[in-house]
């Protein structure tokens, strides 16, 4: 049983591999970038002294933590519509995706800030600032370094899990290399291919993170 | 208006069911130098963060210069001041911590500016040239851009206290900023502290340090079990305690 490996109706296709890749990065940054605001708003929340804060926070983050992000998808995309509100499949996703960053994010940011010694908003209070100000001069910069190197791996993963929007047939990477696998039968090509570029680009996010570690790391 | 710098009547501090503070008055003019001593647990470090409202306070009040400190108590309520008003106040107060508590992200020049350029409204370059001038006063100019992982821990405290300093404080609390030090370093830190003293800066220390209380105070309090137990010129007290419990704890003071 010998089986010779093709892959010209792979690079045929290629474009379309790489237009989905594209759909995937943009799908995960700008996911990604609302989950940010919405995990640091949570992570506040949840270190909140109000329960009027911290349990609306916690209800939130055990919700969508506990629940498959595959069925969060499938919910939004086909659930909503039937309570009325109606989101194109792009639109849908990258709203699931936010809410799922979010409620990541905000534990790894809560540890972030957990970790920022409480002798040095006590500094910043003796000096006389407020304490928007210490948040935004002393605690916020140091949470985030001290998230960085946990917020790689996190982030990596979040961007894999843009694949799941092939689910709701958004173009994205793995929806193409559906698309391809079937126009083509060449299954194991197109999925070595589509796996490639999946490594190739978490690889590039990786050492990007790592570059901004280094470059924020506080001399010593 | 008494003219008094500092005005402590009547002060009580709970945490929970346990009473910390049990009514302490205590007035400090302008240029006093007081070291408060006393054992573990007596009092002495609370005093001091309520007078610049790191610890609330149920009973009793703080003024400094004639102004009330945290809580309004006219009409006979007692409100917290706004957040705002007590970041205000903070400000006329300057603090050293035992731990030190530089921002260790910032370099030793951008710690003291820090409160320079939010709290006083400065101009970066010109907070930088109070900074740097400050630095200098505590032995630091050459370690200006050094990061506070980069110091020594007797480094990181004179920056510490340029830092509370540079904010032209009228009066600078010192919370037991030479326990953490190896002893080799503690005598640096003493000295900054001294040359202050000597300019006429007015201070309220915590210590351990008895030569030195001995050394560099006007006046000196002894607290024991939330009040105050005795008080006195330092010689007095060091040499003729009044009450047992103070005799008996400078026998179990090291003088060196």
């Amino acid at each position: 049983m010998g089986y010779t490996l093709n892959f010209s109706a792979v690079w045929r296709s290629f474009d379309q591999l790489l237009w989905g890749l594209a759909l995937s990065l943009g799908l995960a940054f700008v996911a990604i970038a609302i989950g940010c605001v919405l995990g640091l708003i949570t992570a506040f929340g949840l270190l909140s002294k109000q329960g009027a804060l911290r349990h609306p926070a916690r209800i939130y983050v055990t919700i969508i933590r506990n629940t498959p992000i595959l069925v969060l998808v499938l919910f939004t995309f086909f659930a909503l519509p039937q309570l009325g509100i109606r989101l194109g499949k792009i639109e849908s996703f990258v709203a699931t995706l936010a809410l799922y960053s979010g409620a990541y994010l905000a534990e790894v940011f809560r540890g972030g800030l957990l970790a920022v010694p409480n002798g040095l908003k006590e500094a910043g209070l003796a000096i006389g600032l407020t304490q928007a100000q210490i948040r935004n001069s002393i605690v916020m910069p140091l949470m985030l370094r001290n998230v960085l190197p946990s917020l790689s791996s996190t982030l990596i993963s979040l961007f894999k899990d843009t694949s799941l929007a092939a689910a709701i047939a958004v173009p994205e990477l793995t929806f193409e290399a559906r698309k391809i696998n079937v126009e083509s039968f060449r299954v194991i090509e197109t999925w070595i291919v589509a796996s490639c570029l999946y490594v190739a680009t978490c690889s590039v996010l990786a050492a990007l993170l790592r570059q901004l570690e280094q470059r924020m790391s506080i001399p010593r | 208006m008494t003219g008094n710098l500092l005005e402590i009547r009547d002060l009580h501090k709970r945490y929970g069911e346990v009473e910390v503070l049990k009514g302490v008055d205590c007035t400090m003019a302008q240029g006093d130098v007081i070291s408060i001593i006393g054992s573990s647990g007596s009092g002495k470090t609370t005093m001091l963060r309520c007078i610049n409202m790191l610890e609330e306070f149920q009973g009793g009040s703080i003024r400094i210069d004639g102004e009330e400190i945290g809580y309004d108590t006219a009409g006979g309520t007692r409100r917290r001041k706004k957040e705002k008003e007590i970041a205000r106040q903070r400000a006329m107060t300057g603090m050293a911590f035992q731990q030190f508590n530089l921002f260790p992200h910032m370099s030793a020049a951008e710690n003291v500016m820090l409160g320079l350029v939010k709290v006083k409204k400065m101009a970066r370059d010109e907070a930088r040239i109070v900074a740097e001038k400050w630095l200098d006063r505590v032995g630091l100019a050459e370690r200006r851009d050094r990061f506070p992982g980069q110091l020594s821990g007797g480094q990181q405290q004179r920056v510490a206290i340029a830092r509370a300093i540079a904010m032209n404080p009228k009066l600078m609390l010192f919370d037991e900023v030479t326990s953490a030090l190896d002893p080799e370093l503690v005598n640096e830190v003493l000295q900054v502290i001294k040359d202050l003293a000597r300019d006429g800066m007015s201070m309220l220390l915590v210590t351990h340090e008895m030569r030195f209380a001995y050394e560099v105070s006007s006046r000196v309090i002894f607290m024991n079990q939330g009040r105050i137990g005795e008080e006195g010129n330092p010689r007095e007290m060091f040499l003729k305690p009044q009450t047992e419990r103070l005799a008996e704890f400078l026998k179990t003071s090291t003088f060196n």
